[in-house]
């Protein structure tokens, strides 16, 4: 296995799309690292150009200590896996398996047990004479998996390979995904645009848009303090409330009378938005303590959590994410309160995080 | 020819794809009456030239004159065939020369344009290209004017560069005419084909044209039959540049050879005829064998999209 680090990757189609402005990744042995983003920011073309299927217009692309860029593919010695699976329609699982290893002239023996080997661990074995189309979807992107296993590459480059399962397959195999990740101490770069894959999978998760990296974090990091405006908007369903705030006398105001504590050092001079997650606010009985006057706009309720929409005073609506079990109707006059730590803030002009 | 050709390609649906609708409710619900009619009378309209055609083969040619028309009980003779392939003179007919140019000229030209076409339908598939919509619609365009347009600048050019008159001016004016359509045939073809396979291969090890030759291309044989089916049908059939084109029996192609039949005094009906049913055989033996082919899914089944 081997990290792999990019630098000042920018790429630029032939037809004059920028797909890739400027990335760097700087991405560890071992480790899990998914890149996160909307559709079109440039995540697969990014993973191409570190698998060697597209060449960068510009920039640097190192796995282990060897600069690639000038190496096709084949002498990359890494594995990918598609969101198609590209199983060869013709070969049955077992020659699928045998394929690459066939194509690098491992001897027969030696062949067979690390096909046995891959099968044993996506647990294969009934499928081995099987042809591509005589699989599910599920079994398909295991074979799939099974065949990036096989070569012990230095590293793996999936490409959103769980798109086309159904949830229920998916959360199964992001499970599985991960474990063998572990096992195996893989250097995998994972490509997705689903942000729960992304924070149950990622060791760090890296947040692309326009070709450009927003945010480099774990999860934890990525969750509690966005980069950006647009991570602070991407991540979280729903997704931050973004508040309009004012400093004065040690104290971050909202418009419509929210009062939040402030983080240290914040700058006075320009206009800031304080990110403030669903679950950091709380809808009460009117006239609670601490709180503000506000109004139920809507509730979405979800079963294990109820989306409440809060309109308060003037300032902009808010989501609040509140406990099943307290319920106000539609229109209902109550009381809004933060009860998180210390917001994110945001310069307003710059998009980016001041404290 | 044409209507062979249309009929072998909408022959029987491919188990991979669902048929259309259309196809469905005709099997589910039985042909109604009207179908039937309507499509009794086209097969009488289309099938009635080629019947007469075989009937005036086997007749001797008193009986081809004979008012009213004989449909049945005229001798039959097969002296039309063999004046097709042998001379007067006991030596072979200049319509057998004429159908051999013809297999050679066709052949060629056939394997040419597939040679060239197939591999810039891949690269017109998979690359990114400067102005690659206005490229492929170049190529087309040079379809859109009828060979009849063209015919007198080429055979302008062929004089200066010594090609009239010879075969291999044929050959290239058939490949060049049928390479556009090879591209943009194929390229329906290659699309249909996830360039995923080619990735997967070249991680494996494999050079980019390796990916290609050894995972596309057996997947587009398919294709290649149909399009090449396609062209040879165009070049076996072809008589305007080969009548311009060509003058010597040697070269000459059997279209303007039987075509030469027909003139001066009397003409021979029987071995016009004759030459035209062995001249439409091996299209029909050809679009026959292939007809899976024209029909076949490219892909086999292993595409979740
Ligand atoms: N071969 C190509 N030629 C020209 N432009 C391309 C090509 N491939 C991708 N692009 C463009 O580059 C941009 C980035 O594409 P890319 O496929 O990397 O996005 P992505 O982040 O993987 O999106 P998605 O989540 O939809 O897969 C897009 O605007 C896309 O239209
Ligand atoms: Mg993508």
């Amino acid at each position: 296995m081997a990290g792999i680090e990019v630098s000042a990757l920018h790429k630029r189609y032939p037809d004059g799309t920028v797909a890739v402005e400027h990335v760097d990744l700087s991405i560890g042995d071992g480790e899990l690292f998914v890149m996160l983003g909307p559709s079109g920011c440039g995540k697969t073309t990014t993973l191409r150009a570190i698998a060697g299927l597209e060449r960068q217009t510009s920039g640097d692309i190192r796995i282990g200590d060897t600069l690639v860029n000038d190496l096709p593919p084949a002498e990359r010695d890494i594995a990918m896996v598609f969101q198609f699976y590209a199983l060869y329609p013709h070969l049955k699982t077992r020659d699928n398996l045998a394929f690459p290893l066939r194509a690098e002239g491992l001897p027969k023996h030696e062949v067979q047990a690390r096909v046995g080997e891959a099968a044993r661990l996506m647990r294969l074995g009934p499928l081995l004479d099987r042809r591509p189309r005589q699989l599910s979807g599920g079994e398909q992107q295991r074979v799939a998996l099974a065949r990036a296993l096989v070569r012990r590459p230095r590293a793996f480059l999936m490409d959103e390979p769980l798109t086309n399962l159904d949830a229920e397959l998916r959360a199964d195999m992001r499970t599985e995904i991960k474990h063998l990740q572990g096992e195996l101490g893989a250097t995998m770069v994972y490509v997705t645009h689903d942000q729960v894959e992304a924070m149950s999978l990622g060791h760090r998760i890296a947040i692309l848009n326009k070709g450009r990296v927003e945010q480099i974090g774990t999860p934890l990091e990525v969750y509690d303090r966005p980069a950006s405006l647009f991570c602070a908007a991407f991540i979280g369903s729903p997704p931050m409330n973004l508040i309009e705030v004012e400093v004065a006398d040690g104290k971050l105001r909202g418009q419509g009378g929210l009062v939040l504590t402030p983080p240290p050092g914040l700058p006075r001079d320009r206009p800031l938005v304080a990110g403030v997650r669903p679950e950091a606010l709380e809808v009460t009985a009117p006239g609670a303590d601490r709180s503000v006057p506000a109004r139920v706009v809507s509730a979405e309720w979800l079963g294990d959590e109820i989306i409440y929409v809060v309109d308060h005073s003037g300032g902009r609506d808010v989501r609040v994410r509140m406990p099943p079990t307290v319920r106000f109707a539609a229109d209902a006059q109550v009381g809004l309160r933060h009860t998180g730590g210390t917001p994110a803030v945001y310069d307003v002009r710059t998009e980016e995080l001041v404290a | 020819m044409a209507v062979s050709v249309d009929e072998a390609v909408s022959a029987g649906p491919t188990p991979d794809r669902p048929p259309p609708a259309r196809r469905v409710r005709r099997r589910g619900h039985g042909r109604s009456v009207l179908e039937v009619v309507l499509l009794t009378v086209l097969a009488v309209v289309m099938l009635f030239p080629v019947l007469w055609m075989i009937e005036t083969s086997i007749k001797e040619n008193r009986d081809v004159y004979a008012v009213p028309a004989e449909f049945f009980g005229f001798t039959v003779t097969l002296d039309h065939f063999r004046d097709v392939f042998v001379g007067a003179d006991g030596g072979r007919s200049a319509l057998s020369v004429a159908f051999l140019n013809s297999v050679v000229v066709a052949g060629v030209s056939t394997v040419l344009a597939t040679v060239l076409g197939v591999p810039a339908a891949w690269a017109y598939s998979r690359f990114t290209l400067k102005a690659k919509k206005d490229q492929l619609f170049f190529i087309l365009s040079t379809r859109f004017m009828p060979p009849v347009v063209v015919v007198v600048p080429i055979f302008l050019m062929y004089r200066q560069v010594g090609l009239i008159d010879s075969k291999l001016g044929l050959i290239l004016i058939y490949a060049a005419f049928n390479v556009p359509f090879t591209i943009w045939m194929m390229k329906g073809f290659v699309d249909e084909v996830p360039a995923e396979y080619e990735d997967a291969a070249m991680l494996d090890g494999y050079s980019r044209l390796q990916a290609f030759g050894k995972f596309t291309l057996p997947l587009l044989v398919p294709g290649i039959a149909a399009t090449a089916v396609f062209a040879l049908i165009f070049s076996w059939n072809e008589f305007v540049f080969a009548i311009f084109l060509t003058s010597s029996d040697d070269v000459r192609t059997a279209p303007p050879a039987i075509a030469g039949l027909i003139g001066g005094t009397t003409v021979d009906w029987g071995l016009v005829a004759a030459a035209s049913v062995v001249f439409a055989l091996p299209v029909l033996v050809f679009a026959y064998l292939v007809r899976r082919h024209l029909v076949a899914g490219v892909t086999l089944g292993a595409v979740r999209r």
